[in-house]
């Protein structure tokens, strides 16, 4: 992906060179073109085009902002009920990312999702423990939710 | 367009100083740390995060001056605080803070104290050595 974003900007370089006209403009007309050229060479790259990881990734940062605001809601749900009838529970979570910075970038969004926080890494990167707030109405959909972020990033790193 | 302006450099901050003052509730009422870290983690990042684009707004729509900075501290805040409230409530755990009654479940006791068997705390040595 780095090698393709590379060649875009080397190529409106280049046609910065030929219209020699040094302006922001004439980079944006360049990196155009140079994308244009490398979707018609696709067949050449070994891996994905770089656009669609762009757009996953910025599918990745939409849905981080969602949690983050959804999350928030159900903190001033659970802090101005006036009884406390919260379950807490510490529950094991398998996940199957492998780099480092997937694992650090799941648990930063688990960290941001709703009435989750990541409290251990196990030592083979396999197991996430998380301490949830109330356990009722969260485990399941936790689940799900987490099944949808391990996706999206994943949908990220794949090649 | 200036009233427009207004509302949204008002609300921004609102809704911040409003979820600070939850987080500040929210330390107070829960229970044990662990909930506390909840609070802590979410909210107060929200809360600053609105706050700063607030100001953000304030400069850039009515003085004219694009700050670069405060974008840059609101995606700092962004990738600091969630490790913040996991390393915290982290060292919590493995020190050995109880969760509070009302915790259901938990999978973590179990791990912890089958990697404490395995190397017992070091600072336990060197007071042990001490004595003798």
């Amino acid at each position: 992906m780095a090698f393709q974003l590379l060649l875009n900007f080397f190529i409106a370089l280049v046609w910065m060179f030929m219209s020699t006209s040094f302006t922001a403009s004439t980079f944006i007309i360049g990196f155009l073109i140079g994308m244009l050229l490398i979707i018609m060479t696709r067949r050449f790259f070994p891996g994905r085009l770089y656009i669609w990881r762009l757009w996953a990734t910025f599918k990745l940062a939409l849905l981080f902002f969602k949690e983050l605001i959804l999350s928030n809601i159900s903190v001033v749900k659970v802090v101005l009920r006036p009884k406390m009838t919260i379950q807490p529970m510490i529950f094991a979570l398998p996940t199957d990312l492998e780099h480092d910075w997937e694992i650090t970038l799941l648990s930063s969004l688990i960290t941001l999702t709703p009435g989750t926080i990541v409290l251990n890494v196990s030592d083979d990167q396999r197991t996430l423990y998380i301490h949830a707030i109330d356990v009722d109405d969260v485990d399941d959909a936790i689940d799900s939710i987490k099944n949808s972020f391990e996706k999206a990033i994943k949908e990220v790193s794949r090649p | 367009m200036i009233v427009l302006a207004n509302i949204l450099i008002v609300l921004t901050i609102v809704v911040g100083v409003f979820f600070t003052i939850v987080t500040v509730i929210g330390v107070i009422r829960l229970p044990d740390v662990y909930t506390r870290a909840h609070a802590a983690s979410k909210s107060a990042t929200l809360g600053v995060l609105s706050i700063l684009l607030g100001v953000f707004f304030h400069f850039w729509l009515k003085e004219g001056h694009f700050s670069i900075q405060l974008l840059l501290a609101i995606a700092f805040l962004f990738i600091t605080s969630p490790i913040g409230g996991h390393l915290m409530s982290r060292a919590a755990y493995i020190s050995g803070v109880k969760p509070t009654k009302l915790t259901v479940g938990d999978d973590l006791a179990e791990v912890i104290k089958q990697a404490k068997l395995k190397n017992p705390p070091t600072h336990q040595k060197e007071d042990d050595s001490l004595n003798e």
